[in-house]
């Protein structure tokens, strides 16, 4: 791995002398036909640290997800990811033909894989419905039927693409919970894609904005967890946040 | 205030509960009126015979053919003629399902696969199936072969159409799902789109099974020296009407057992479908 190139900003740096990176992404371009989704990102994740990635949609936050997910290839640029690598989607795609104890050990290479499923379904909360067939679960479980599918493989990477964005609000601060408890027990590199600047604050060590293409601003959010969306801190980081995804900081400091 | 709380709950549960022993009731009430046409027709075609309205020449009671019914099971023609018959059927219906359902996943799985083998399926299967016999004869002669033939082609095209466009059919965001678990080329197929192609492919054998039969019926008709066709031609030359219309309800009851047994394995099999009846 090459050291620091120019361009490189001052908190990727940071991030660099840290810990050891798990992510590595240099001049990152993707373009479908003629449209630049993505024009020269610059991303390095350390391992165990929790980054949000902010975004208008259409900005090419689930773009950059699903390429160092392996799902689409970059036009160019660089792009390493150095371990194991897992996604939770925006919808649970649990496979609905398996019981849910079946999906989370789909394709796990362990040597009793049912015994892992049911420890990783006993972390989420889900003992109870391993032997449920997926459509008979509520979205909530769904959600944390996928993340512990994602989990149970002990990724150095976790991908979550917008994961609670379509649940009810309730159900999303228990999420959150969740990810943040599973978080710091395992704890994996996440990178959470997401247009909740809130979610992103209460969640992450660092906060990017993906915006023509490319890494437009970031924030460290050094406060202990739990965090509460009501710290002064917050407050600003939110305002700023909003500004650069063109929202009015009226919303922001209401 | 509290019984106010209380009260609309009561009131949601009881009429809920009311409503749902008569419902069982009316159901079972529906299910027997369905049966009273069927058997009052029954009775008017007895009465008619018994009258002589109905010569047995023309059509012979239901009595005449449920004793006819005995004396073959009992000196064996009957059992024989079906053991033939289901014989060749699941000789045909094999060969078909084997040849349709390998096509389809051929062509399901790949684009070459697709290009070599759909083109000419869809334009065979624009021939008319019984247009074939007299070729079927030509090349296989009037024995065992055109007959089995027949029916594994009659087999082949529903089963083939619907479980290429079951495979094509499923979601590529599973596909996705099977890429990030890394579960390979194999473990995508054997856990992602076979499964999910399922659904579909069921309908296809349901179709099938009618076409089986059908096929059956056809190529017994025009040259056989056993089997329920055999026994009908037969009959039809010693003009015996009675066992004519057996072989015709033993050729239903035949379709309808086949057509339950797919019905039962899409219930074992689709348990995963939300308010599946199960």
């Amino acid at each position: 791995m090459a050291q620091g190139l120019p361009g490189v900003t001052a908190e990727a740096e940071r991030a660099d002398t840290g810990r050891p990176r798990v992510v590595r992404v240099r001049g990152l371009t993707k373009r479908f036909g003629e449209r630049t989704v993505l024009d020269g990102v610059d991303l390095d994740i350390a391992r165990g640290e929790f980054v949000a990635l902010l975004g208008r949609s259409g900005s090419g936050k689930s773009t950059l997800l699903r390429a160092l997910a392996g799902l689409d290839d970059a036009t160019g640029g660089e792009l390493s990811v150095d371990g194991t690598v897992a996604v939770a989607f925006q919808e649970p795609r649990l496979v609905p033909w398996k019981r849910v104890r079946a999906n989370v050990a789909l394709g796990l290479r362990v040597p009793d894989p049912r015994a892992a499923a049911d420890k990783a379904l006993a972390e989420v909360g889900l003992t109870e419905r391993g032997g449920a067939w997926p459509l008979t679960l509520s979205g909530g479980e769904a959600q944390r039927a996928s993340l512990a599918r994602a989990l149970v493989r002990e990724p150095d990477l976790l991908l979550l693409d917008e994961p609670f964005s379509a649940l009810d609000a309730l159900t999303r601060i228990t999420m959150h919970r969740l990810v943040l408890d599973l978080w710091e027990r395992h704890r994996p590199g996440i990178l959470l894609v997401t247009h909740d600047v809130d979610e992103a604050l209460l969640l992450a060590d660092r906060v990017l904005v993906l915006d023509g293409g490319r890494i437009a601003h970031e924030s460290r959010v050094d406060l202990d967890r739990p965090r509460h969306r009501d710290h002064p801190d917050l407050t600003a980081l939110r305002a700023a946040l909003l500004a650069q995804l063109g929202v009015t900081t009226d919303e922001g400091t209401a | 205030m509290s019984t106010s709380v209380s009260s609309p709950s009561s009131l949601a549960r009881a009429p809920g509960r009311a409503r749902a022993v008569p419902g069982f009731a009316r159901r079972r009430r529906a299910a027997l009126a369905r049966l009273v046409a069927p058997l009052a027709l029954l009775v008017v075609w007895q009465l008619a015979s018994g009258a002589g309205l109905l010569s047995e020449r023309q059509l012979a009671a239901p009595t005449a053919i449920a004793s006819t019914a005995l004396d073959l099971i009992r000196d064996g023609t009957l059992t024989d003629a079906i053991a033939v018959s289901v014989r060749r059927a699941a000789a045909g219906f094999a060969l078909g399902a084997a040849a349709g359902i390998g096509l389809a996943v051929a062509a399901g799985l790949s684009r070459l696969g697709e290009h070599a083998v759909d083109p000419l399926m869809q334009m065979l299967r624009a021939l008319p199936l019984f247009g074939l016999i007299p070729l079927f004869i030509l090349w296989f002669g009037i024995g065992e072969t055109p007959k089995v033939a027949l029916v594994a082609l009659g087999v082949a095209f529903p089963l083939y159409l619907n479980t290429f466009s079951g495979i094509r059919g499923v979601d590529g965001k599973l596909a996705e799902v099977a890429e990030v678990l890394r579960l390979g080329r194999w473990g995508l197929v054997r856990h992602i789109v076979l499964p999910g192609a399922l659904p579909q492919a069921l309908v296809g054998l349901r179709q099938s099974l009618g076409v089986a039969w059908l096929a059956l019926i056809v190529a017994e008709q025009i040259n056989a020296s056993s089997g329920l066709g055999f026994m009908i031609n037969n009959a039809r030359e010693f003009l015996r009407t009675d066992v004519v219309v057996l072989g015709l309800v033993v050729y239903a009851a035949l379709g309808l057992l086949t057509d339950a047994l797919v019905r039962l394995l899409e219930r074992r099999a689709l348990t995963w479908r939300k308010g599946f009846p199960v």
